[in-house]
């Protein structure tokens, strides 16, 4: 849809003839294309100036990088400030000495509040937790009804009554208490941040339960608001976290990046889908890399630089482009991958996709199965697949635990992407270092980059233009 | 560096972006850039704003302007000129309309159908309502609900029932009753779930196989939804036809600036917008209020 931003930044970089050191009005074009990068992704307008000025700082006194060029050393620099604001410090959840341990979850209507009440409740059960789940939405028609249902689900309680949310939230304590219940859930009404009557009443249900944790839970779609809509929650509930709802859409999750910013507290839980179970600790990195929407797939192996040292990387690279990628270092890849991203944006950037590979079907239970089915296999195999014949395939499913189709379809599918690669980028001018010893086993993703960065300003004198 | 709260209050507080610019009498790069900044942040996007504000450059230029206050007058044309292109009337021509209700989760699909039925009934319409979401717990109970308030015809299946067999049993229910209008709800879908897109396809499909004929899809689009509403509107309309767009959540602090790259892009009408939860809380799309609304025109006292 939109340029990537090492596309926008290429063209700068590119256009730049002067060798030596970016000059100021360089590093504003820069730093306009990561603003319009980051509004493009929903970041509010106010939060992506403060960010810009930030990462202008930090290009302003880098330090050379040997691997990277301008472009991805800048992209680089985005994605690590992402990180840092995103995460920080994790949510630490400390259970309270009298329980029930009370958590309170306020937001927007339609953001998921209710689905993700019941997803934290089961979230609970799995920590060895006996939670009770409190319906004090009584706006909704039915809204207690559909809490009532999930819950059944998961074999979770919940108390609800048709008086006000107040009263309901108050009993609800109660019950918890009286049924030794040791985490108490409360669903709210959503409730526009500017309504005040409704911003009362919650803040009226806050102090008659007294919560230990208020999540507010918000959408990622959300637009420029959401900076406004999170500082009102926080402003009158004192927010403790928030959990970030649909993320297996596809907006780029800007309004994390606002919230966050703003709230200042952390980004607890991450909702992907909507199903119970689809609930996950948040990842800062996984969305750092979703808001700077990363559709290059060049940048993308050059992050592996975080996992792999420098020359592995460059070495994975080349082997990849010059068509000796083999199972083995797919499979090493796609445990990198794990930690980029969701694999469904991660195959959507490939271009020009073979046929019947669909980037909606890819789903990171997949994922899994693909892993086992590639440990199934000796080395021989991996190096090269041709060699699996009926009777390996037979053996590798067994012992995968999965079936002939599958793995036949794995090997297809491989060769297909194998094919395409090498035809679709051109290797970089760097010069190729040939491996002398075959790559045994797992990488060790604690090796130290080895480069000895030398230069103190932001020089591009070592890079010439890197245009495809 | 400064707080972004600092900075909001700034934009949140103060008198409205156009009472600012009356005090201003030159156009200068200061007030475009607060223009674009207003812009931004109504969520109308990178790409749309640079358009609008090129066109309203030239514009200005082609008629002398130099007065700040000058303009606002050509923006507001410029912005409701793109929207009233499109036609918002809603159709009903044939003898049994079935109007499809679509969108992603948590618009507010449900609560629009009970108000386009509260409105439609008003107006003389009997009304049958198809409970086509069988995926979510309680979503046909709620949609009851609504229905027993404004005294609609209900036609739910059993939970998981397939979707697209409802709203044919609901259709052929409203030719035997001799109900004028269907309207069918359907379960909040991501876009980017293909299976779920294809199961769309399918519903419109079936609903035109019996007595009454599919003359509506409208997409419910939340105005809190930033760029991604694009998205959502284009994949939708790939799929199936999509002939308006009701927008809602508009009396939150959102602005619902993304229509604009909808109205340019996809050419889809703004049919309704929301402004509450309550069944009354409909209004049909007025472009010139619309705008207004973007940009607080009122006068601070």
């Amino acid at each position: 849809m939109f340029d990537t931003l090492t596309d926008r930044l290429g063209n700068i970089f590119g256009r730049l003839r002067s060798k030596g050191k970016l000059s100021e009005s360089d590093i504003n074009s820069v730093m306009a294309e990561v603003r319009t990068a980051l509004l493009e992704a929903d970041v509010n307008l106010q939060v992506a100036k403060n960010f810009q000025e930030k990462v202008a700082e930090r290009c302003v006194s880098s330090e050379l990088h040997k691997a990277l060029n301008p472009a991805q050393q800048v992209i680089k620099i985005v994605n690590e400030e992402l990180i840092q604001i995103l995460g920080g410090e994790a949510l630490s959840l400390a259970y309270s000495e009298k329980p029930p341990t009370v958590i309170l979850l306020a937001g927007l209507q339609g953001v998921g509040k209710t689905t993700n009440a019941v997803k934290l409740a089961k979230w609970f059960k799995s920590q060895g937790r006996n939670p009770i789940l409190v319906g004090a939405d009584l706006q909704r028609p039915a809204a207690v009804e559909q809490l009532r249902t999930l819950a059944s689900g998961i074999d979770v309680p919940v108390y609800s009554e048709t008086s006000d949310p107040v009263s309901v939230a108050r009993n609800g304590l109660q019950e918890a208490v009286s049924t030794g219940r040791d985490v108490l859930i409360c669903d709210t009404a959503g409730r526009l941040s500017i309504d005040q009557k409704l911003m009362d009443e919650i803040w009226n249900v806050s102090n008659v339960i007294k919560p230990n944790y208020t999540f507010l839970v918000i959408d990622a779609m959300t637009g420029q608001e959401a900076v406004n809509i999170a500082d009102a929650f926080n402003e009158k509930l004192s927010l403790d976290g928030m959990i970030i709802t649909k993320l297996d859409g596809d907006s780029r999750g800007g309004a994390a990046l606002s919230a966050k910013t703003v709230v200042g507290k952390p980004i607890a839980f991450a909702s992907t889908g909507e199903k119970i179970e689809d609930f996950e600790v948040f990842h800062p990195d996984r969305l750092a890399s979703r808001i700077l929407g990363m559709g290059d797939v060049l940048t993308l192996i050059e992050k592996a630089e975080d996992a792999f040292d420098q020359e592995e990387a460059q070495r994975a690279t080349d082997r990849l482009l010059s068509g000796q990628f083999n199972l083995e270092d797919f499979l090493d890849q796609m445990q990198q991958l794990k930690k980029m991203g969701p694999l469904q944006n991660i195959v959507g950037m490939m271009p020009d996709l073979p046929q019947g590979v669909n980037p909606n079907d890819v789903d990171e239970t997949r994922l899994s199965r693909v892993e086992a089915i590639i440990t199934s296999m000796t080395y021989e195999e991996r190096d090269r697949p041709e060699i699996i014949d009926g009777s390996r395939r037979n053996r590798i499913a067994k012992g995968s635990g999965t079936t002939i189709q599958e793995v036949s379809l794995l090997l297809k599918q491989f060769k297909e992407i194998k094919r395409m690669m090498k035809g679709t980028i051109k290797p970089s001018n760097k010069r190729k270092k040939k491996s002398s010893k075959r790559r045994k086993g797992k990488q060790n993703p604690r090796a130290k980059s080895k480069i000895v960065e030398t230069e103190k300003s932001f020089d591009l004198s070592e890079f010439g233009s890197f245009k495809n | 560096m400064k707080s972004v709260t600092s900075e909001l209050d700034k934009t949140r507080n103060n008198f409205s972006f156009f009472s600012k610019l009356k005090r201003r009498s030159h156009l200068d790069n200061q007030v475009w850039g607060e223009i674009e900044e207003t812009l931004i942040q109504a969520d109308v996007g990178v790409v749309a704003t640079s358009k609008i504000i090129e066109q309203l450059q030239e514009k200005t230029k082609e008629m002398k302007l130099s007065a700040a206050e000058s303009i606002i007058d050509i923006l507001k044309e410029q912005l409701k000129g793109s929207l009233t292109k499109l036609d918002c009337a809603l159709n009903t021509d044939e003898e049994l309309p079935v109007w499809i209700f679509v969108g992603v989760n948590g618009v507010g699909k449900t609560t629009s159908i009970a108000k386009v039925a509260n409105l439609k009934s008003r107006e003389g319409e009997s009304i049958v309502l198809a409970a086509g979401d069988t995926f979510r717990a309680a979503a046909s109970e709620q949609l009851e609900k609504w229905a027993d308030l404004c005294g609609a015809d209900f036609i739910k299946g059993a939970d998981g029932a397939d979707p697209s067999s409802v709203i044919f049993d609901a259709t052929e229910h409203a030719h035997a009753t001799n109900a004028s209008l269907v309207l069918a709800d359907t379960a909040g879908r991501l876009h980017t779930k293909t299976n779920l897109m294809q199961e769309l396809e399918k519903i419109v499909r079936v609903a035109n196989k019996g007595k009454g004929t599919v003359t509506e899809i409208l997409i419910v689009l939340d105005a809190t939804v930033g760029q991604n509403g694009l998205q959502q509107a284009k994949s939708f309309a790939e799929l199936v036809d999509v002939t308006g767009i009701i927008l809602t959540k508009l009396d939150g602090s959102s602005k619902g600036g993304i229509i604009f790259a909808i109205a340019e892009e996809l050419k889809i009408p703004i049919k309704f917008i929301g402004v509450g939860e309550g069944h009354e809380d409909l209004v049909p799309f007025d472009a010139e209020e619309f705008v207004e609304m973007l940009f607080d025109f009122q006068e601070e006292t």
